[in-house]
């Protein structure tokens, strides 16, 4: 492995046909188009599947099929496309196949802007669909985690059966970073449950109807224990300046990101303030901000790219008592790192950890 | 000597269906189990089942099945032949299905040349949802959304997918038929074998429509409704070939 200069959506791309995708079906949006036409070329060169859908909802039912023969299928869109999807990605997650799905989140509601957002929290954590189940999402804040993400996508999708969507936003997507690209993995063989043509065994039948409320409710119970084992296995976040904090700063993806530069500043200030990044989005990483919590945390500072929809996630884990700010940018705006400190030291000093002269 | 009259379809499962009596859906699947049978490919065949009366056909074909979403199963059957281009993968859809929700799929599908083949049954009616108005439904015709019977004026004009679909470069092999007599079913059985060698051969998209009755929803006896298909769809659908390429037809020649 060599460290490449690599931009987020190749980088994504790239990862996807390196993880073993083998089958691709897509429609142009920005700011996640690049991925499309990286994959419109390697894709055909490797002799693998790539189309380009007429519409989100086309894609996401042709990746719905692809998934069921048992190959490791994706597509990729960005917020309007996704909630397109949204119909497939409820059959899926039905039907209990895996799939991956990238949604480089720009800024809504309705056509928006195609700058970084992170408003689809709600609309990707909570069930992608109708229905009563959550897909897992991964929200890297580099280039090289989202290409390490991406593999842990497939790894998971095929592991739990299971819609698996990797958020990013145009910054992630557009940025160019060092980055070191894992070798080709070869392609994994086809599950026996697959759809496949009945030769030599029963036929296979992969449907989500279950048309008794009774068969219905078993068929949900079953994803719902499913859901549990990922919730207690795979919450995954990253923390910085952690040592002694009790100020906790929380962003994901880009605002993490910006949210740690902000964290660096007040910690040169000396306000004991620490960074948690969750990188599962769902299942939310509860156990470890609880652990952190009850090691001494006083007051929280939540920093989103969206009107406070991972504050719910938080307030469920830490309760009602827990002083939380919001710092929140909406429609496409970025948070600065100058703004965050500002949020950071009144709540430092609202506790006494911070002089009122702390910052200029 | 003894000779066969009736042999059930290894590609049928010996279960009896949940259509209503009369209703030709049952039909049209025996003629796709018989067509798999004599082509010798059900091990390889997968089906995409629709939204509508032929919700659980996968509980009828002793074939691989997966159930596609409201329309969506030539998207379905993109991603499945894509995925296994050496399978047979047919899709087998109602009016609703295909000419209105799933309007988008299957024009693409089409245009894209998808090496697939769809069964297209034309009720000119809704019959799981219980009988509103379809897209294929006729002028001045009585359905729960269309009570004053259909207006074109306010609910549009039906539409001819056969026609609309063989104006498609892409489109291979794409023919009306109907199952309203014995003659006319066998005709049907017929193209629908073309259909899959169609597939088979790799020549493109392959289309059959079947007009097709709904007894229930249409209020009529069994009789009754197999006569309206041929006074009043038959005069408005006319029956026959609308895209037959070159290649399909020196197929037909070999048969
Ligand atoms: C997205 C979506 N919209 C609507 C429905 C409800 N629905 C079920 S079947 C059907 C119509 C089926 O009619 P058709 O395709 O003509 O088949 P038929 O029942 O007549 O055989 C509708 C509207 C649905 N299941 N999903
Ligand atoms: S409602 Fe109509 S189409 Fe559906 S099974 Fe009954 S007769 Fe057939």
């Amino acid at each position: 492995m060599t460290v490449q200069l690599l931009k987020g959506n190749v980088a994504i791309a790239e990862a996807a046909v390196r993880a073993g995708l083998e089958a691709y079906f897509g429609y142009p949006i920005t700011p996640q188009t690049e991925l499309l036409e990286h994959l419109s070329g390697r894709m055909v060169e490797l002799g693998r599947v790539f189309v380009q859908a007429e519409s989100e909802v086309a894609a996401i039912n042709m990746v719905y099929g692809a998934a069921c023969t048992g190959v490791r299928a994706m597509t990729s869109s960005s917020s309007p496309g996704v909630s397109l999807m949204q119909e497939g990605l409820s059959y899926i997650a039905a039907s209990e196949v895996p799939c991956v799905v990238v949604d480089m989140m720009r800024g809504g509601p309705g056509l928006g802007n195609i700058q970084p957002s992170q408003a689809d929290y709600f609309q990707v954590t909570r069930s992608a669909g109708h229905g009563d189940y959550h897909p897992i999402v991964l929200a890297p804040a580099s280039v090289q985690e989202a290409i390490d993400l991406t593999f842990l996508a497939f790894d998971l999708a095929d592991k739990y059966r299971h819609v698996v969507l990797l958020v990013g936003d145009g910054l992630i997507g557009q940025m160019m970073e060092p980055a070191e690209m894992p070798e080709m993995r070869p392609i994994r063989p086809r599950p026996d449950w697959a759809i496949t043509g009945a030769r030599g065994r029963s036929k296979h039948v992969i449907t989500s109807i279950n048309l008794t409320a009774e068969e219905n409710e078993a068929a949900n119970r079953r994803i719902q224990a499913r859901l549990a084992v990922i919730r207690a296995h795979e919450q995954r976040s990253v923390e910085h300046y952690i040592e002694g904090a009790r100020v906790l700063v929380i962003g994901f993806g880009t605002a993490g990101r910006v949210a740690q530069s902000a964290v660096k500043m007040a910690r040169e200030a000396g306000i004991p303030v620490g960074l948690f990044r969750p990188v599962t989005l769902w299942p939310f990483p509860e156990d470890r901000l609880r652990a952190l919590v009850d090691d001494g945390v006083e007051a929280i500072v939540v920093v989103e790219m969206n009107a406070g929809q991972m504050l719910e996630d938080v307030r469920l884990v830490v309760g009602r008592e827990m002083p939380i700010a919001l710092h929140s940018r909406l429609g496409g705006a970025v948070p600065l790192p100058e703004d965050i400190l500002k949020d950071i030291v009144t709540v430092a000093q609202k506790l006494g950890l911070a002089g009122p002269e702390t910052v200029r | 000597m003894r000779t066969v009259v009736y042999q059930h379809p290894q590609a049928l499962e010996n279960i009896s269906t949940h259509y209503c009596p009369g209703c030709t859906h049952g039909i049209a699947h025996r003629l796709i189990a018989e067509v798999i049978d004599e082509l010798g490919i059900q091990e390889q065949t997968i089906l995409v089942a629709p939204v509508g009366c032929a919700v659980f056909a996968y509980d009828y074909f002793t074939v691989d099945g997966v159930e596609a979403a409201h329309g969506r199963a030539p998207a379905m059957a993109t991603g499945i032949k894509r995925s296994l281009p050496d399978r047979i993968v047919f899709t087998y859809q109602g009016d609703g299905d295909l000419a209105a929700i799933g309007t988008a799929e299957i024009i693409h599908a089409a245009a894209r040349g998808e090496n697939i083949t769809t069964i297209f049954i034309n009720n000119a009616i809704y019959g799981m949802t219980g009988g509103q108005m379809a897209p294929t439904s006729l002028p001045d015709q009585r359905t729960t959304s269309s009570p004053f019977g259909r207006n074109p004026a306010i609910a549009g004009n039906p539409i001819r997918m056969t026609e609309l679909i063989a104006a498609i470069e892409g489109s291979a092999y794409v023919v009306r038929r109907s199952l309203h007599n014995v003659r006319e079913i066998r005709k049907a059985k017929k193209a629908i074998k073309t259909a899959f060698r169609v597939q088979q051969a790799g020549l493109g998209f392959a289309m059959v429509e079947l007009l097709s009755a709904c007894p229930t929803n249409w209020g009529l006896s069994a009789p009754d409704a197999l006569k309206w298909v041929e006074e009043h769809m038959v005069p408005y659908y006319p029956l026959g070939d609308y895209k037959v390429l070159d290649a399909v037809k020196a197929l037909e020649d070999r048969e």
